[in-house]
């Protein structure tokens, strides 16, 4: 139960991208189509679970006990780009269309602030192993909840008369804060 | 943008013509999640500030030193190293400041910003140029957070600075320092900037094109003179 609450809410309620601002910069590059936003999730969500594993063991298991912990910002972000460089290495090796499809976003995940982000909340809140888990399941579910749904929006906005300077970016953005709005109403769930 | 090399130039350039937020849409998660007030905004612009000043002066001093395949993570390495004084600084001189920004200020080592110019003008540049244009893009990015975070406070929370500036009659928005806000708020400046943006450029055409007819209008008598001569 303890596991599920988690898991909801990450990915609902306190939703990593529109009441955490984590992400952003891939919420606005790649929603213009809706199957690269969803790649790009799942990519996301891979890296984000992987990252929780082992972000959790180095922080428990090496640094903490070693007194450390100064160093957690430069290891988890090493661990990060290495994970997303071994990611990139399997994809290319195991799918070869998988990996023409995610194309540059793929080593982009790197900056990624969910990512890091992520790793700190979980050293913030003293999680369990299997709370790490399922917290980033949770988040990169968000994430890509709020990817789709944004692309989807914005194949539509393709068709709609927008004023010439909220074309692109303002639009997205005003969009997204009206999503966040819509998000707002499930803050009572939990 | 501009050729000359001059410092001011460099410092200049971030603060406008290629503003972090407005024209690179550089940074923009802790642009959303910090500018609750003014204060917030103001400290995060300067810690943001203070580890790209450090961390573009250090790459552009050792850039002939890294191998080409492994730049990035050196880069994120110094950023980091950075970002971790700038946080157990604030943890113990401003520890209410230190919660309020919570887990943004270690996310400055993702800030795109830094890792941008690193890459894009640090890692190209002498030493001097490399921190004037690092002082004018946090200078620029600060900028932005102080308007973003000014227009929140106020129509948020009716303060400015923890100080009320509205009186009790008008009814706080509390809507603006709920994360909606942040999109929206940040949204419509964007468009703001893109429209005055726009208008400066069909201005400049304008100029160009009566400037053209002008010449033209120079030139023409003398061609129609060459003509009836010729006949």
């Amino acid at each position: 139960m303890e596991l599920l609450l988690i898991f909801l809410s990450a990915a609902i309620v306190n939703n990593f991208v529109l009441s955490y601002f984590l992400g952003i910069c891939p919420f606005i590059g790649v929603s213009n189509k809706l199957t690269s936003a969803f790649s790009m999730g799942v990519a996301t969500t891979f890296v984000l679970v992987l990252t929780a594993v082992v972000t959790w063991m180095i922080n428990n298991l090496i640094l903490l006990p070693a007194g450390l912990d100064y160093l957690q910002y430069v290891s988890f972000i090493l661990v990060i780009a290495s994970l997303v460089q071994f990611v990139e290495m399997f994809i290319k090796k195991t799918s070869q269309p998988l990996y023409r499809a995610l194309g540059i976003y793929l080593p982009l995940i790197t900056t990624n602030c969910a990512i890091l982000g992520l790793a700190l909340f979980m050293a913030l809140r003293d999680y369990s192993m299997m709370e790490s888990i399922f917290f980033g399941l949770g988040a990169g579910t968000g994430f890509t909840l709020a990817l789709v749904i944004m692309a989807g929006i914005r194949e539509e906005l393709e068709l709609a008369d927008i004023p010439k300077p909220f074309r692109g970016v303002p639009i997205t953005l005003i969009t997204a804060g009206l999503l966040a709005m819509a998000f707002m109403g499930f803050s009572g769930l939990i | 943008m501009s050729k000359s090399n001059s410092p001011l130039n460099d410092f200049m350039n971030g603060i406008w013509k290629q503003n972090p937020i407005f024209k690179q849409v550089l940074g923009t998660c802790p642009t959303l999640a910090v500018t609750v007030s003014i204060v917030n905004g103001v400290a995060m612009g300067l810690a943001t500030t203070f580890v790209l000043l450090f961390s573009s002066l250090i790459i552009s001093m050792i850039k002939k030193l890294i191998p080409n395949q492994v730049r990035i993570a050196a880069y994120i390495v110094v950023i980091a190293t950075f970002v971790t004084i700038v946080d157990i600084v604030m943890k113990a001189q401003f520890p209410d400041l230190s919660k309020a920004l919570g887990p943004f200020i270690p996310l400055i080592v993702v800030n795109c910003i830094i890792l941008g110019r690193a890459e894009a003008f640090a890692s190209k540049n002498t030493v001097v140029r490399s921190g004037f244009d690092a002082l004018g893009m946090g200078a620029g990015f600060t900028l932005a957070l102080i308007v973003i975070g000014s227009i929140r406070e106020i129509l948020g929370s009716n303060k400015l600075f923890g100080f009320v500036v509205l009186p009790d009659t008008v009814e706080p928005m509390l809507i603006f320092i709920l994360p909606a806000g942040a999109f929206l708020t940040l949204g419509i400046l964007f468009g703001i900037a893109n429209n005055y943006e726009q208008k400066k450029k069909d201005k400049e055409i304008q100029k160009a094109i009566t400037a053209e007819r002008s010449t033209k209008l120079v030139t023409a008598p003398a061609s129609v003179q060459t003509e009836t001569e010729e006949a």
